[in-house]
């Protein structure tokens, strides 16, 4: 099935192919660096295990296409490249992301998208703990992440703007998204989640609310994106019930002192 | 509004015999202490509202104001101090913690006011430093195992060891970490310009690099610290060198938060966050939970700026600071730079910062020691902060062991900080921590940078002669070299955590 969806999103012409077999993080990317300067603008990179930071020093365009498993600080910094994974990816994937696309066709590990300031990701599986957190916009750049399965605890801590959606296609007919605490301390940006989860252990900071309107055009466009990276029916994972989660107030350590 | 029980803590005294009503004091207070009575064509002031800043003592013309301590006494009492108990009276007003400013004020022993330093006697010469040369230069950054040379013997040899970025220093003395929103533009301008021109460095604090101070990029050490405000590659790649702030000596193991109200057009637009929004600082970074993870991030921003530029790691002085500064040096920093109890912020709880932390010549020295023994010492250098108050401290500093200092209490006085402590509230009278720009224009960058290029100029005088009178003609002879220090009045705990003699040994 995932062979299939690489058939379809991502038939791409590949200028180089990078073959990272045995090759420490540190010349792999000093290779990414000059290909790209050289003016490759779609690189496939073979037997990737765990080399970290892909993406980080790339100021450009271009495409990456990840076979294997890239390591921790996939994308940390980035600005502009797109990534596709064609597996898992582990921790800090888009860590404090500030333009580019990553597309993930697997799951992901923690604090992916941690104070992401721009760009996207999609996940088509789980994330694990502390996602999206301290996610910030600013003017234009507004991040998103939309995640095909399900999220860990702290989805969204001191979340402070973009959007996160959870989509929890993978979740069992009575079966919960199992994160809590989402959303402490948040106070700016929006989560759509999809699928019960259970709201007693939700941030206090966090107001629940139907969607509508604003809400489903952003939805639908997001979705779409993600339902065509994967090859989905975007249609199937727009049927709800979506409930939105916004922050109550976007100052929520205003009475804290005594002045 | 109900009585508050606080009373206030000075006494404004205006000699009528010399106030010309010209109301200089009224416009200065962003206080609003003094104002002006048209129908007695009189000034008056309300001494509740009084800092202490004494902006308007300074600029009255006819010196016709003395402001005072309040010297309304409690009943005498060695446990229930006046500060305790005006403390008390505001809380049970407001039910909030209490913010302060600047570095902790209590009676904690200086040591740096117990360590004498050595002078040269009959049995070995002082240097003149009027006519010998003394070097001054430093070097930040991690230093090589050994240096290998091809050539050998012959004349012109090549250095073929690869060293790791430094960064070069005229005078061991650094602005310490200080961001806009936290002081004020023409502040952080005065310090790029001041840095550049005395050829040493100045740190953006964590509020981002505003556009107009890109240009002394070769001077900036950028800050990364847990909101990330403003990081992004542009940030990095034009900074000298970059830190992760993990702590801060007057508030060690808290975050912060910028408020909205202070977060303006301009601030924004650094931080890049949306105008008016809270700029929340989370209490750890939420990607370094371990030394392995802080390595990660050492090793992100090495990658993001291809290893050309020292990465920095700043850490509280707290209990365990010795471990702790070898993990980060395994973690691969090039610099530690550490910041004690008495180190300075825009905002802190107080009781955070008069109880939390140790001193840093104590730290110092247990670092020092440690990373000596571990056979560490010289893959990263020392950088020491909190507080640094005049030349004679750098010097001790230097011969405990640290490589360079920072400056930011000293550099804001040298500003017209008057340390009120008031930083917090955002109405600076001397338009260094404030960004209302009727208070901010009294502070101009040309007049600011020429005041700490002074001071730096000053004390570089100063440790020279020091130096001199020690027959040290390098700084790099005295780094570390606790010979030259001696203890006075100090038990044989506190000597040897030092490790220093008492004065007569």
């Amino acid at each position: 099935m995932r062979k299939e969806a690489i058939a379809e999103g991502t038939a791409i012409q590949a200028d180089a192919v990078l073959d990272a077999q045995g090759l420490y993080y540190r010349d792999l990317n000093e290779r990414l660096y000059h290909l790209v300067e050289q003016g490759a603008r779609s690189i496939v990179l073979k037997h990737i295990a765990g080399q970290r930071y892909i993406g980080t020093n790339l100021q450009a365009p271009v495409r990456l296409t990840i076979e294997g498993v890239p390591g921790n600080d996939l994308g940390a910094f980035m600005d502009g490249p797109e990534i596709y994974v064609m597996n898992d990816a582990q921790d800090g994937c888009g860590n404090t992301m500030n333009s580019g696309t990553i597309v993930i066709y697997g799951s992901a590990g923690d604090i992916l998208g941690h104070s992401m300031r721009g760009g996207s990701i999609f996940v088509r599986g789980n994330v694990g703990y502390r996602v999206g957190i301290h996610m910030k916009e600013y003017g234009e750049m507004r991040p998103v992440i939309v995640i095909g399965g399900t999220a860990q605890h702290f989805l969204g801590e001191y979340m402070a703007g973009g959007v996160l959606i959870v989509l929890g296609s993978h979740l069992g007919p009575n079966q919960m998204h199992p994160s809590r605490y989402i959303g402490t301390g948040m106070h700016g940006g929006i989560i759509y989640i999809r699928g019960p989860f259970d709201e007693r252990f939700l941030g206090k900071e966090v107001g629940l609310a139907p969607v509508q309107g604003e809400d489903l055009l952003l939805l639908e466009r997001y979705v779409a994106q993600f339902a065509g990276y994967f090859g989905l029916d975007a249609a199937s994972l727009l049927q709800g019930p979506f409930t939105k989660l916004y922050p109550r107030t976007k100052r929520p350590y205003g009475r804290l002192y005594a002045y | 509004m109900a009585l508050s029980l606080a009373t206030s803590q000075f006494i404004i005294e205006r000699d009528e015999t010399r106030c010309i009503a010209c109301q200089v004091c009224v416009r200065q207070c962003a206080n609003d202490v003094h104002y002006y009575d048209e129908e007695n064509d009189r000034v008056l002031s309300n001494d509740a509202s009084c800092v202490g800043c004494h902006r308007c003592v300074t600029l009255c013309p006819t010196r016709a104001l003395t402001v005072r301590r309040n010297p309304l006494e409690f009943r005498p009492n060695a446990n229930w101090a006046a500060e305790t108990l005006r403390n008390i009276y505001k809380q049970a007003e407001t039910g909030g913690m209490l913010l302060t400013g600047m570095g902790c004020d209590q009676p904690y022993r200086i040591y740096w006011d117990h360590i004498v330093l050595n002078a040269s006697q009959v049995t070995n010469p002082s240097i003149d430093p009027l006519r010998e040369p003394m070097e001054l230069r430093t070097y930040l950054g991690a230093k090589p195992e050994r240096l290998a040379l091809c050539g050998g013997a012959q004349r012109n040899p090549v250095l073929e060891t690869v060293l790791a970025p430094q960064l070069q220093l005229e005078v061991p003395v650094m602005f310490s970490a200080m961001s806009y929103g936290s002081i004020s533009f023409n502040a952080c301008a005065s310090l790029a310009r001041a840095a550049q021109a005395a050829g040493t460095y100045y740190n953006t604090g964590e509020g981002g690099l505003h556009p107009a101070l890109y240009e002394y990029g070769a001077n900036t050490i950028a800050q990364v610290a847990s909101g990330r405000f403003g990081v992004h590659l542009g940030y990095l790649n034009t900074a000298a060198a970059l830190e992760i702030k993990i702590g801060q000596g007057a508030k060690p193991g808290i975050g912060g938060h910028l408020p909205g109200e202070k977060v303006s057009l301009d601030i924004s637009r650094t931080r890049m966050i949306p105008e008016g929004a809270d700029a929340i600082s989370p209490a750890p970074h939420h990607d370094i939970y371990s030394i392995e993870d802080l390595r990660q991030l050492i090793y992100a921003l090495k990658e993001a700026t291809h290893y050309t530029k020292p990465v920095s790691v700043k850490v509280a002085a707290v209990h365990n600071i010795a471990p702790i500064v070898s993990g980060i040096v395994r973690a691969g920093a090039d610099i530690v730079a550490i910041d004690g109890l008495r180190g300075g912020t825009g905002a802190a709880p107080t009781v955070v910062r008069n109880n939390v932390g140790i001193p840093i010549e104590l730290a110092l020295a247990a670092v020092d020691q440690r990373l000596r023994e571990e056979g560490i010492r010289h893959r990263a250098s020392i950088v020491v902060a909190g507080s640094i108050r005049s030349s004679a401290d750098v010097v001790k500093a230097i011969a405990l062991g640290a490589d360079a200092v920072y400056i930011a209490t000293a550099a804001l006085v040298a500003m017209g900080c008057h340390l009120c402590q008031n930083c917090y509230t955002g109405k600076c009278n001397w338009g260094i921590a404030t960004q209302d720009p009727y208070l901010t224009k009294r502070l101009n960058p040309e007049i600011g940078s020429r005041r700490l290029v002074n001071l730096l100029r000053a004390w570089s005088l100063e440790i020279k002669e020091m130096m001199g009178g020690m027959g040290v003609n390098a700084i790099e002879s005295l780094r570390g070299n606790r010979d030259h220090l001696r203890g006075v009045g100090l038990n044989q705990v506190e000597l040897d955590t030092l490790g220093i003699r008492a004065a007569g040994q």
